[in-house]
């Protein structure tokens, strides 16, 4: 298993392109799919709403996580030590 | 407590961990399987004879030790069943201590579980909090955990208060102590006071903090079973209690929120972990807001996963720990090489959490989300859905990387020790990573023990929709951890929490104790002895010898008697160690407990 992941990890650039490709073709299939059932009107509408959704709310979390951390609630790392 | 051939499975475990010390190898090992596994049959067994058993009258009052419906049993079963699961994987254990500690603890949580009153609940719920204490206190690998095990004892503790505290005006306003749902519509004090107790333990926002303290701070295999048992045994008796309190929607969300945001910060692994439970549990308490048949199928469904892929997810970071002896991410990294197996474990609980299709997640955690859209709860659907996506982002991707990949940044020395844990931990997460796939590839199997079995069948999970809008979300998300992975990465910090407020604080009262008070009372000391003590000391002390010598000898030279016999008894049971003080307590009420039922 080793040096499976030795060898996966010495080819990573065509890894994530095929990874990104994988992706588009996730997406592509979404388009296809029967959005009757969906929850809300905006799923209906917009095509490939969960990848946006998806992708929005990875960075609205990063970002919210930075401004956080960069706001004040980091300390060194000893700083409940007496 | 036998009558009508129920023994409750909470006894076993007491008895076995009574007897647990006494026992040594070769027999110790299969007594520590055999324990749990006969544990688990008995509820299984219950689980098929469901009704109330063990009724017992106490005072005016009637004590119900085995209330057996399809929700106890539901979440009866998936205690019973980590418990094996943990017990295998501290195997190897030789602090026996943290076995009987562990047993208690799982007693305390089956008892609470099953009792149909507020007596017997508040009895079990204050063994769970005594005995996973002790898990804290015996890890002595880290020098803070003593204080973290006060800590964690003293919040339980205010929250066990409020829970006695609305026992009583519940008591007071109705008469009765049956542990049934609360009337929110004319809540009254009481209610919002029972609703707090049960709250602190399933570590609801803001009553949380005490859980990735404690949580990284318990021994290994303690962290392992504490990550189950308080937090979900908490979401039974609010689902119980709380069902459809529209409020916990609101704290619910904002758990599985501010929980996945420390989680992208923490550098610590198993408080990583734990705000990650925070998060999760959080999705629980929004279930049991909305209160439906669907949601509270969502919530039991989903407590009967995340203890399974959490367990997991604790038991790889514990071999990591055991492993390297380090636990911040910023000392560990590259552990692939190692520890191959460990990473395929952490993986699997990492997309089980993420909820993958073929994974437990992907069939428990989109029945709560369904739940909110079918109550018109739009915006809960949308942010436990956005929490998702940062929950593969945090469990399925940031963890591993961190973990297992780039280059390790600890010391060489702790790097060339590391390897894969012993068999019997590799057993513990090969059984729970099969049963995170088994439930999400076969979910009838999971769906057969949710408490509301007539609207099974309206619940499809694995639908086109479904499936295309969860695997978008995630083939998103790893998008978006590719391009910002470098703004998660590791950090050598401490995240100011509400905790702050008892830790910071508690050191502002340790230093006027120190300081102004200490003066005070020493000056005052002084001040009295020089005046007041000596003539009052030497009266006294002439009384005394006469009493002593005198009386006592005139009469039968008992009270020489009783002071040698005072003084042994405190050689031997006050050694001025609060826990082993504790822990002769705790057994002795457990005792006396049992004796009390079996007459």
């Amino acid at each position: 298993m080793i040096s499976l992941i030795d060898y996966l990890l010495e080819r990573r650039t065509p890894l994530r392109y095929l990874f990104y490709v994988l992706v588009f073709a996730i997406v592509v299939w979404s388009l296809t799919v029967d959005t009757s059932h969906a929850h809300t009107w905006l799923e209906r509408t917009v095509p490939g709403f969960w990848s946006l959704f998806g992708l929005g709310a990875c960075i609205v979390l990063i970002f919210a996580a930075r401004w956080l951390s960069g706001a004040g609630i980091a300390r060194e790392e000893d700083y409940y030590d007496n | 407590m036998t009558t009508s051939g129920f023994f409750h499975p909470a006894l076993m475990l007491i008895i076995g961990a009574l007897v647990l010390p006494l026992i040594k190898e070769p027999f110790r090992r299969p007594f520590l399987v055999l324990i749990p596994v006969l544990t688990f049959i008995n509820v299984v067994w219950l689980g098929f004879h469901q009704g109330t058993y063990g009724i017992l009258h106490f005072l005016d009052w009637q004590l119900t030790f085995g209330r057996i419906d399809s929700l106890s049993n539901a979440f009866a079963f998936i205690m019973a069943l980590m418990a094996i699961i943990g017990t295998i994987y501290g195997l190897h254990v030789r602090d026996v201590w943290q076995q009987v500690a562990a047993w208690f603890y799982v007693a305390g949580s089956l008892g609470a579980i099953y009792s149909g009153d507020y007596l017997s609940l508040f009895l079990f719920w204050e063994m769970m909090a005594f005995a996973s204490t002790f898990l804290i206190w015996s890890n002595r690998e880290d020098p803070d955990a003593p204080a973290a095990g006060f800590r964690y004892l003293l919040v339980h503790t205010f929250g066990g208060l409020l829970l006695l505290m609305g026992f009583v005006l519940n008591y007071q306003a109705t008469g009765s102590i049956a542990f049934e749902l609360l009337d929110y519509d004319n809540a009254r004090l009481s209610t919002w006071l029972i609703m707090g107790g049960l709250m602190l333990n399933a570590a609801v926002i803001p009553l949380h903090s005490w859980l990735p303290d404690a949580y990284s701070k318990a021994s290994i295999t303690g962290s392992v079973f504490m990550c189950a048992f308080t937090t979900k045994t908490a979401i039974y008796t609010l689902a119980r209690a709380c069902a459809g309190f529209d409020i916990l929607i609101v704290l619910g969300v904002i758990m599985a929120i501010a929980g996945i945001i420390y989680a992208l910060l923490e550098n610590d692994i198993r408080r990583l972990l734990g705000w990650e439970i925070i998060s999760q549990v959080g999705y629980m308490v929004a279930g049991v807001g909305i209160g439906t048949a669907l949601a509270i199928n969502g919530t039991t469904a989903h407590a009967f996963a995340h203890i399974l892929y959490k367990g997991l997810l604790f038991m790889g970071a514990g071999a990591v720990i055991q492993a390297t002896g380090r636990q911040r991410f910023t000392e560990l990294g590259g552990l692939y090489k190692k520890m191959p197996l460990t990473l395929l474990f952490v993986i699997i609980g990492g997309v089980s959490v993420s909820a993958f299709p073929l994974f437990s997640g992907f069939v428990s955690k989109s029945m709560i989300i369904a739940a909110s859209y079918e109550e018109h709860l739009l915006w809960t659907g949308f942010l436990l859905t956005m929490v998702s996506a940062g929950t593969f982002l945090v469990a399925g991707l940031r963890l591993p990387w961190l973990v297992f990949f780039g280059n390790y940044r600890g010391d060489t020395a702790s790097f060339a020790k590391a390897a894969d844990p012993p068999w019997n931990m590799q057993l513990a997460m090969l059984v729970a990573a099969l049963l995170c796939f088994i439930i999400g590839a076969w979910y009838p199997l999971l769906y057969g023990l949710l408490p509301h079995q007539d609207i099974i069948g309206d619940y499809h999970p694995y639908s086109s929709y479904h499936l295309s809008e969860t695997l978008q979300i995630l083939a998103l998300t790893g998008v978006a951890f590719l391009l910002l992975k470098e703004r998660i990465g590791a950090r050598a910090a401490t995240y100011l929490d509400l905790d702050w407020f008892y830790r910071r604080g508690g050191q502002l009262v340790l230093w006027l104790a120190r300081n102004p008070i200490q003066w005070f009372d020493t000056a005052w000391g002084e001040a009295y002895r020089a005046v007041g003590l000596f003539s009052l000391m030497t009266t006294a002390r002439f009384w005394s010898w006469f009493d002593w010598h005198a009386i006592d000898g005139l009469l039968d030279g008992s009270a020489c008697g009783v002071r040698s016999f005072g003084r042994l008894l405190a050689r031997v049971l006050q050694r001025g160690q609060i826990q082993q003080t504790l822990g002769y307590t705790v057994s002795f009420v457990a005792l006396l407990l049992f004796v009390y039922i079996w007459l």
